[in-house]
């Protein structure tokens, strides 16, 4: 059935990927339902019917999503973090006539069970791109008087929630979506997302915070393209603050994290300020396991595979927070020749680590995913790619046992975007995917110095202008340059 | 540290060729209550040792594991309880983590496995 959904305006692309990815949490793709993603004439996947309101452009927050069943939508919504709302509509019009007339002809026994004496109602009036007075608000509800509602109106916590939503033609300012001519919907609430649950989680009140502690709002997103859930076992192998765990926890899963930094793993700020109190802070189950490690030379024990459901992470990029490794930077660049820690000196002694370029970090990370998910579960990480001409480089790593399921943009600057990457695993990891894996962890030890040179992500941030670009580069800060369309900024 | 993640850890260093599992130094030992989850360690079983668990458990104090277990087992709450209690409530808070073939210690403090490798390990 086609239900009307309504986005928070913000985080464009993770919209519709999260709606798909929670369908796929509830299971609304078994039995064969949704349209087939085809790679070559092979059916890969399921993906949901969407819709776009006539004339709407796609970053437009109102769509129609075609969904089995009010349970299933009622979930999806319910769990999501960006869906403002998802409606059974009643009818909708580009006059209150049309509108009337819409509603009027709406089957009665769709209607008639949430107009009942013994239930309590609420009609919201919403617009987007415009503001509507507390009058006109209350003109409109009285408007619809033709409905016959029977129940007693509950402001606070009514069983039925009605939404009249104006939608007005606001020319083609402030960055939303451009044109858009009037229309009119009338809808029941079938669910909405929890926007309480952000500022419960919010970082600005977190125990614990590190730089780059992930948002709560994104954390939330990441966990739910990870479909984590109950009895699903979740690993970060770049812990920090465990921010993204506690999202994870906040699901249900039960959660590991691992970070080469000991003292933000064990022991924080503190006795009451670690990773250990921000679970604490929240009620949240402690994850099964804190380890020091370093994910190029993960300690798993051979054989071990197939263990994680999935694997959420934000891996170092170099730019604000950069990654180590362990190996001693004199040592694999050949300063100093190998050496041995004396043996009283051991007990103590802080292993020298090196910097981790991102092309090593993202393979690596492959690597232990591809060996240590489940078959069919979630690689979720985010990859940073720097901006030329309002796009981004679409090429993504690619890894044998993974398929990629969902990209979403994030911009950060007028440089640099970073990009959610969703995999799921469809492949076994093989013996030659691991003898692979193992010569190109030595010719990222024998070229090292090439790899932290190349790509070099934060000297491509941080850079001034260049000076080449003169006159054409500054017009991407004078005041006169055509007002870009923001949908991506926020 | 619990136990279920010492089943997953071994010493990698350079040049050792078994490094699992590895052998436990128990200084203090907690124990810690966390809910029962039957279908959590009907999961795990499979990707357990189970040996190397009996062992460790054994070195921790608890030797109520059976010294070999099939997957018919688990049908008995009993032996789901006390696999509950050796995997997940058995915490070693501070002690080391010795590797079989060379001695090597790997530290445990706070509960936290020090993991990481020396500049000659690597």
């Amino acid at each position: 059935m086609w239900y009307l959904c309504v986005f928070y305006h913000r985080l464009l692309d993770y919209r519709k990927p999260e709606v798909e990815s929670l369908a796929e949490l509830f299971d609304v793709f078994d039995n064969g339902y949704g349209d087939d993603l085809r790679n070559n004439g092979n059916a890969e996947s399921k993906s949901l019917q969407w819709r776009l309101p006539l004339h709407h452009h796609p970053d437009s927050p109102f769509h129609f999503v075609n969904l089995p069943s009010e349970d299933a939508a009622r979930k999806i919504a319910n769990r999501s973090i960006l869906v403002k709302g998802i409606y059974e509509l009643w009818g909708e019009g580009s006059s209150y006539e049309e509108l009337e007339e819409a509603i009027k002809s709406y089957p009665d026994e769709r209607k008639l069970p949430y107009l009942t004496p013994e239930s309590t109602f609420k009609i919201t009036v919403d617009s987007f791109g415009k503001v509507i007075s507390f009058e006109e608000q209350n003109d409109r509800i009285w408007g619809l008087s033709y409905i016959p509602f029977k129940g007693r109106v509950n402001l606070r916590n009514p069983d039925h929630k009605f939404y009249l939503i104006e939608i007005d033609n606001y020319g083609n300012n402030n960055g939303l979506p451009p044109v858009v001519h009037r229309r009119i919907f009338f809808g029941r609430e079938v669910g909405a997302a929890d926007r309480k649950l952000l500022p419960t989680y919010q970082l600005k009140s977190r125990n614990y915070l590190g730089p780059t502690a992930m948002d709560a709002e994104v954390a939330f997103l990441m966990a739910n393209q990870a479909l984590a859930a109950p009895g699903k076992l979740v690993y970060d192998p770049f812990v920090g603050t465990g921010s993204i765990l506690v999202a994870a926890a906040h699901f249900g899963a039960m959660t590991m994290g691992a970070d080469i930094d000991i003292r933000v793993v064990r022991d924080g700020r503190g006795p009451d300020c670690n990773v250990w109190s921000n679970f604490k802070q929240y009620g949240l189950p402690m994850p099964l396991a804190l380890l020091r490690a370093d994910n190029n030379l993960p300690p798993w024990r051979p054989g071990l595979k197939e263990v994680f459901d999935a694997i959420i992470c934000d891996p170092p990029y170099g730019v604000r927070a950069g990654g180590r490794k362990s190996g001693g930077r004199k040592l694999l660049k050949g300063a100093v020749g190998p050496y041995t820690v004396p043996d009283d000196k051991r007990t103590d002694h802080i292993p020298s680590t090196a910097p981790y370029s991102l092309v090593e970090c993202v393979h690596d990370l492959l690597d232990v995913a591809a060996r240590m998910l489940v078959m069919g579960g979630r690689l979720v990480y985010f990859y940073p790619v720097l901006r030329e001409d309002d796009a981004i480089d679409t090429n993504f790593p690619e890894h044998p046992c993974f398929r990629l399921v969902a990209s979403c943009e994030q911009i950060l600057s007028l440089r640099y975007s970073r990009v959610l990457l969703t995999m799921v695993k469809i492949g076994p990891y093989t013996d030659e995917l691991e003898v692979t894996a193992r010569m190109k962890h030595l010719e990222f030890k024998e070229n090292h110095l090439k790899w932290l040179e190349d790509g070099n992500l934060h000297s491509a941030v941080f850079s001034p202008a260049d000076p080449q670009l003169g006159g054409a580069g500054d017009t991407k800060f004078s005041k006169d340059s055509k007002p870009k369309y923001r949908g991506k900024y926020v | 540290m619990r136990l279920l993640t010492h089943n997953m850890l071994s010493s990698n260093i350079k040049g050792v060729t078994n490094g699992f599992p590895l052998r436990i130094e128990a200084e203090k030992v907690v124990e810690k209550q966390v809910d029962f989850n039957p279908d959590f360690l009907k999961n795990m079983f499979p990707k357990l040792e189970w040996k190397a668990l009996a062992d460790a458990a054994r070195s921790l104090g608890y030797g109520e594991l059976p010294d070999a277990a099939d997957a018919s087992m688990l049908d008995s709450d009993d032996f789901l309880r006390r696999l509950h209690h050796a995997l997940l409530e058995l915490h070693l808070e501070e002690g080391a983590l010795v590797c079989p073939e060379t001695g090597r210690k790997f530290p445990v403090n706070k509960g936290i496995p020090n993991m990481l490798l020396h500049e000659d390990e690597v």
